[in-house]
């Protein structure tokens, strides 16, 4: 790896809180290969059934009375020598070379960013209330517009997304409806209205396996002479319980032989597609993550692929998706500790509101989940920013806040600065301004440039009114406004040229 | 080095609060340079006229108050700078014409009967030094008679008091009262600490309540402006 070559985005170094004993990891480990080697999976693709007949798996045909099907049985044999091939390092690239993301899944170092796919889109403005009691009293506060995703909400994001200080990647965040936009022409248009907005590592599905060598096409002409492609893909191949869908699972095939990047996740529901128990939970998710990235391995050893855990709560009393639980954070500690186990580089989710407009609700679900998440050390949490609704609508405003949150937990979680030469300044600084001054100002200076200093809340009010509203939206307003950052003319040019299907009036 | 290189080199090390040659300065990376005490020295004994140096202190507090407003100093770098210029002034303070170090004015500051905080009154006390004020601080736990005694000698033009205890606050009324009736009515009084506030201030007839140390300097230039 070339790790000292290259300056990479700094990611958040934790010492990971972890949550079940190297006992208990073993034992889910022991039950997921159980899984895996006796019951297997369902797999609806008879090219990925192939693939794992091939590297020797059980594999034989079924029905369930509408298709055909294949059940896969993994020996735990051959699901070490699929794991053994697993690259532990994995670097995801960007448009601007700083952004350049590193994944060890030695190091536990986090990077946040967007996730889901949403169809909502909500804006928002800052309004001045009076009280209808008396007009002395006055508010200002948000009001909120919805709208269907589009390529514009898309840009938006992106845009946003680059100038936020703790947004470290984008995973395409919106479910474009434009009229123009269909299934042929949706994955270019997708990537490329992101990479012209953002600097940062993009990342998304693929909806048709069609459009995969033109979207890696037009990465390359983005890249140029840089080492990394700014893209990378995310395939969800399982359905939960233990099925595997035909469609993803021969996207997975696609990119593995392409050994571009690739999440390979899995998202069953706690209570509903899943056991609600964590111990249930985690280990089914493995058996799934595991066998999807054993179908990557064995169609091309090597392929650099991402523990891809998104594993969720339902609610009682809807049976939705309910990610302000605790059990939401248990599910994503415990996971991040199996692919530790595995040394994959993780792939987590955090920071959802389960409410549909910002507040403090959302505040609350998004700080703990952040804080519980990030603390077990997985590599790469998306859903980071904006989420609203489960993860049904985007809210610009929301992200901007959700930055000023990671902000303070990367000050909580940061792994304490004191070799041996700090205990002895500190040591010296004490007797020395016990004997002198009394006050240790003069030495928070240094300290504050060493960053070990945390800084205070972003929006902090300077009155007694609350201004945290007020302020993040004129962040976000001054954020949309410059759009200096995009590609240039005669890459644009080229991309143009040579990729099919990209919508006109884009820039 | 040329004087006015020296005296450049003097307004960088207010400015970047590196104090002498010990200090590690305002990233840590200073220590072993020569800071401002060495520099006001050297002047001294190039010959530098105290009333240049002078001018270099203000100049370089100026700074330090624009990278403060911009926010891009916090109040322990303002300290650090005013700490600077508090020690300089002790350095060219002999050797400047009678009056023209109290050109500000003079600020007696005590920590009132009682109370033993003392840190807020060292901040105040610190960078009211460095902005020019010539200060006395009497420290803490100080009876009322004592204040009126020093007032009588020193002569201040401000006198600040602090408390940090509800129960040591109401000791300021008495020494408020005590300044009246003495006939100090040119004297203002400034008051501070976390239970007083301006209602109280108000209560005990003390002329301002000061928030916090920029507060106190900001009130302190609008006094000296209405004056």
């Amino acid at each position: 790896m070339e790790e000292q070559k290259f300056q990479y985005k700094k990611p958040l170094h934790v010492q990971p809180v972890e949550r079940f004993t190297q006992t208990q990891v073993k034992s889910i480990h022991e039950a997921s290969m159980k899984l895996l080697s006796e019951t297997g999976i369902q797999c609806a693709g008879e090219q990925a059934a192939g693939v794992y007949q091939s590297a020797g798996c059980t594999v034989s045909e079924t029905s369930d009375g509408k298709q055909k099907l294949w059940n896969i049985r993994i020996p735990e044999k051959l699901m070490e020598k699929a794991l053994s091939t697993v690259p532990s390092e994995v670097i995801l690239g960007a448009r601007d070379p700083q952004n350049t993301l590193y994944l060890n899944a030695k190091v536990p170092a986090v990077y946040f960013g967007t996730g889901s796919e949403t169809n909502i889109y909500l804006r928002s403005r800052i309004e001045q209330f009076v009280s209808t009691d008396s007009s002395k009293n006055t508010l200002q506060y948000p009001v909120f517009e919805e709208e269907p995703g589009s390529i514009k909400a898309l840009r938006e994001s992106a845009r946003l997304i680059d100038h936020l200080e703790h947004a470290d990647f984008f995973v395409r965040n919106i479910n474009i409806q434009d009229s123009e936009i269909n299934s042929t022409n949706k994955d270019v248009n997708v990537f490329f209205n992101a990479l012209l907005n953002t600097g940062k590592h993009v990342q998304g599905g693929i909806t048709n396996p069609d459009a995969l060598s033109d979207v890696i096409s037009l990465a390359k002409i983005i890249a140029g002479e840089q080492p990394y492609l700014p893209l990378s893909f995310i395939v969800c191949p399982i359905r939960s319980p233990l099925f595997m869908v035909s469609d993803s699972s021969e996207k997975v095939i696609a990119i593995a032989k392409e050994k571009v990047p690739m999440v390979i996740s899995s998202s069953p529901q706690g209570g509903v597609t899943a056991p609600i128990q964590e111990e249930g939970i985690v280990m089914q998710i493995n058996a799934e993550i595991l066998a999807g990235i054993a179908l990557a391995q064995f169609a091309n050893p090597g392929a650099p692929v991402l523990y891809g855990s998104v594993p969720v709560r339902a609610r009682l009393d809807t049976l939705q998706d309910c990610y302000g639980t605790a059990e939401f954070i248990h599910y994503a500690m415990g996971c991040a500790q199996m692919a530790r186990f595995y040394g994959i580089p993780c792939y987590s989710s955090s920071g959802v509101g389960d409410t549909k407009r910002p507040g403090m609700q959302a505040m609350m679900e998004k700080v703990y989940s952040y804080l519980g998440t990030a603390s077990a050390g997985p590599h790469y949490i998306h859903y980071s920013f904006g989420l609203l609704d489960g993860t049904n609508i985007f809210c610009p405003l929301q992200a901007v806040l959700d930055n000023a949150s990671i902000a303070l937990v990367k000050d909580i979680l940061r792994v304490p600065s004191c070799d041996q030469q700090h205990f002895d300044a500190a040591l010296q600084e004490i007797i020395k301004t016990a004997k002198g001054s009394g006050m240790f100002t003069r030495g928070v200076r240094k300290q504050f440039r060493r960053k070990v200093v945390s800084e205070t809340y972003e929006f902090v009010s300077e009155g007694e009114e609350d201004q945290v509203f007020v302020k993040a939206q004129a962040k976000l307003d001054a954020s949309l406004d410059d759009d200096s950052n995009t590609l240039p003319d005669d890459i644009v040019k080229q991309v143009y040229k040579e990729i099919p299907g990209l919508l006109k009036n884009i820039k | 080095m040329s004087k006015a290189e020296l005296l450049k080199s003097l307004e960088h090390a207010i400015v970047m609060g590196h104090l002498d040659a010990e200090d590690e300065g305002f990233d840590g990376t200073m220590e072993g340079t020569p800071g401002t005490v060495e520099l006001v020295e050297e002047a001294l004994e190039e010959g530098v006229e105290p009333q240049k140096i002078l001018e270099v202190f203000g100049k370089a507090m100026e700074r330090v108050g624009d990278l403060f407003e911009s926010g891009e100093y916090f109040l322990p770098d303002m300290l650090a700078s005013a700490e600077c210029v508090g020690e300089a002034m002790d350095i060219i303070e002999p050797k400047l014409e009678a009056g023209r170090s109290s050109e500000k004015g003079k600020f007696l500051i005590a920590t009132v009967e009682g109370d033993l905080h003392d840190i807020g009154k060292n901040i105040v006390a610190t960078m009211l030094k460095g902005a020019g004020y010539q200060v006395q601080d009497l420290g803490i736990d100080v009876p009322a008679d004592d204040i009126l005694k020093s007032i009588e000698e020193f002569k201040p033009d401000f006198v600040g008091l602090s408390a940090l205890l509800t129960t040591t606050m109401i000791e300021m009324e008495k020494v408020v009262k005590q300044i009246r009736e003495k006939g100090y009515s040119d004297i203002k009084v400034l008051i501070g600490g976390a239970p007083t506030s301006e209602e109280f201030a108000e209560k005990i007839g003390a002329d301002e309540y000061c928030r916090d140390v920029m507060d106190a300097l900001n009130k302190l230039e609008e006094m000296k402006a209405a004056s």
